[in-house]
């Protein structure tokens, strides 16, 4: 009885093994495409049947940080002798780089929204993690009248959707000239990552056990020296996890940045789509522009990958 | 003589009472968030009796009650709800059903166990507008790899106005399904493996080993997982904005904000802005209720 039912189970488990390698595929197979894409040449983007073994080209990358027009006739052949390596690309697709009077390359709109990004999410990280560290630390070490209620008000202002808060948010920028800038995108996303980073906080450093500091207490460290000295080292960890969120929660934000910003301090989610347009969009550009911006995600979710449960679910399950 | 003083500026540095460092530590969040959430929102509260438009100068004009009240007899926002009622209900219920099968799926010794999860993981960490955007290639209905390899043909998967809500649902499903698995995991490791151990003595089936014991056990958290995705779900904008301009895809995130941003009734839009805002904090009450019960387990 016993055997049979162990090779029952070891069926089973084969079928199982399949289908996740199967679900895996699936899963997985959206993002290969877009990594694929990101390296064809562009008439191999949209083929039927689709193009699965290509000679890979790097033109994808380099029109996404250039500016290019068509090429009416083919390149001289001195033209094309004369040009770089990844400027003989372009021209291989049958497009020229746009160049100025000083004969300088002319960028797309790219390397900035790329650049602002950067700066937004980074910013916003900062103070989001470090305010909520302190207020964490508040909450989980004191009384606080009230404690539930105020942990509450605090996700929720979480919780709304983006556009309900833009609204307001939109006329009083206007009023005082934060629209499409770095300051109104960090100042927002700070707001919005707060309660998040609080609440994740808090988590941690409940799991911090009173008696380090208390025993830091007496031996004459004052609360504040007890707080930088042995908390603080202690909730590394977390801090670390806490943060690479909020940095993905600002990095991925799209429905603030479309509304609050234009140019100047537009990020890289807004931008993207505004570049499929209304003609035949480049899938080769659009491809490399995703492949670039998922990169550090796609790292930060392989570091953080014991603690995106926690994250996830606002700290409410720890494993 | 130096002695007082050492000690003097030595309590002075022990007199920050931990009431003072409470509050110094806790205050500024609170103030901050006031500031950026809640004052920005009576802001609005007052323009929604209005009917401010923000593209002119004109000054705003109090009209009482007559923004809900136009609001809740219209029969296009009711639309409007109806559309992500129904958007909510496809992609929550995709969501589980793919998210805990694959759990289900999972839940034993499988070869590099660790790197499959995490790799299944990579959807839900990604910007959905960015990606979400790069699934108009998949869905084309010339060159797309969907139609391709399912050989549907020509088939409009946004094309078509029936169609293209489920295709945004797929999508979401595809990116949060993975979210419903993780916590899902969470819960079947957490069933003791002795029940198991016992309901093969009794010699029960497995159906009965499911919805006796498997889903009882796991439901916590899987109600966590729902009730968190039908709150995302409610606020949809980014997937469906990107991928779709249909109108039977006009989530009431988008309609709010065409509303406010394209046609500029700014005090319609925060009147319709609060209605939004008290079903959301009606859904975020359940869930942190819900919440505490299972933390306090």
């Amino acid at each position: 009885m016993a055997a049979v039912q162990t090779s029952g189970e070891r069926a089973l488990n084969k079928v199982a093994i399949v289908a996740v390698l199967l679900v895996t595929i699936i899963f997985l197979a959206p993002i290969y495409w877009i990594v694929s894409t990101s390296f064809k040449p562009r008439n191999l983007a949209t083929t039927i049947p689709p193009t699965v073994m290509f000679e890979p080209t790097i033109s994808p990358f380099v029109k996404l940080f250039t500016k290019r027009s068509q090429l009416r006739s083919p390149p001289s052949a001195e033209e094309y002798a004369a040009a770089p390596w990844w400027e003989r690309v372009v021209f291989d697709g049958g497009e020229k780089i746009v160049r100025d009077g000083k004969g300088q390359v002319q960028w797309s709109g790219y390397p900035s929204r790329f650049l602002n990004s950067l700066i937004i999410a980074i910013t916003s990280t900062v103070l989001a993690v470090g305010m909520g560290t302190f207020t964490a630390y508040g909450f989980s070490r004191f009384k606080v009248k009230g404690e539930a209620d105020l942990l509450f008000f605090i996700l929720s202002t979480r919780m709304l959707p983006a556009v309900v808060v833009a609204i307001p948010m939109f006329l009083m920028y206007r009023a005082v000239g934060l629209n499409d800038t770095h300051l109104g995108l960090i100042i927002l996303y700070t707001a919005f990552n707060l309660s998040f980073s609080v609440w994740l906080m808090k988590g941690f450093m409940d799991e911090i056990p009173k008696e380090y500091e208390e025993a830091a207490l007496v031996d004459g460290y004052t609360r504040m020296e007890a707080f930088f000295k042995i908390v603080l080292p202690e909730a590394a960890t977390g801090i670390a996890a806490t943060a690479v969120f909020c940095f993905i929660t600002a990095w991925n934000e799209y429905a603030f940045a479309l509304i609050m910003t234009n140019r100047r301090a537009q990020t890289a989610p807004p931008f993207i789509p505004s570049q499929v347009g209304s003609g035949l969009p480049d899938w080769t550009v659009i491809a490399s522009g995703t492949f670039l911006f998922l990169l550090p995600v796609a790292i930060f979710t392989f570091l953080l990958r014991n603690h995106l449960l926690r994250g996830m679910s606002f700290g409410a399950i720890r494993k | 003589m130096i002695t007082p003083l050492n000690t003097s500026s030595r309590a002075a540095s022990r007199g920050l009472s931990d009431i003072s460092i409470r509050n110094l530590f806790i205050i500024p969040t609170i103030v901050f968030l006031i500031v950026f959430n809640i004052f920005p929102l009576i802001y609005s509260l007052g323009y929604s009796f209005t009917d401010f438009r923000a593209s002119t100068n004109a000054p705003a004009n109090f009209v009482g009650l007559k923004n809900y009240r136009e609001l809740l007899s219209d029969p296009y926002i009711w639309n409007n709800f109806a559309v992500t009622a129904k958007y909510v209900i496809v992609s929550v219920l995709g969501q589980v059903v793919v998210g805990f099968g694959t759990a289900m799926l999972l839940n034993r010794t499988i070869p590099l166990k660790g790197l499959i999860t995490t790799l299944l993981l990579l959807p839900m960490m990604l910007s959905m507008a960015v990606v979400g955007l790069f699934w108009k290639l998949l869905y084309d209905p010339s060159w797309g790899v969907i139609n391709y390899v399912l050989d549907l043909g020509k088939f409009q998967w946004l094309g078509d106005p029936k169609m293209a809500l489920y295709a945004v649902a797929f999508t979401d499903i595809w990116m949060w399904s993975p979210f419903v698995m993780l916590l899902s995991l969470a819960g079947l490791s957490a069933v003791p493996k002795h029940l198991y151990e016992a309901a093969a003595i009794d010699r029960a089936g497995p159906f009965y080993t499911f919805f006796r014991i498997t889903l009882p056990l796991v439901a916590p958290i899987l109600m966590i997982a729902v009730i968190f995705r039908t709150m995302e779900a409610f606020k949809t904008f980014d997937l469906a904005y990107v991928l779709s301009t249909q109108p039977s895809t006009e989530v009431i995130s988008i309609r709010l904000y065409k509303m406010a941003f394209q046609e500029w009734q700014t005090g319609r839009s925060c009147a319709l802005a609060y209605i939004v805002l008290i079903m959301v904090l009606a859904i975020t009450n359940i869930y942190v209720k819900y919440l505490n019960k299972v933390k306090e387990r």
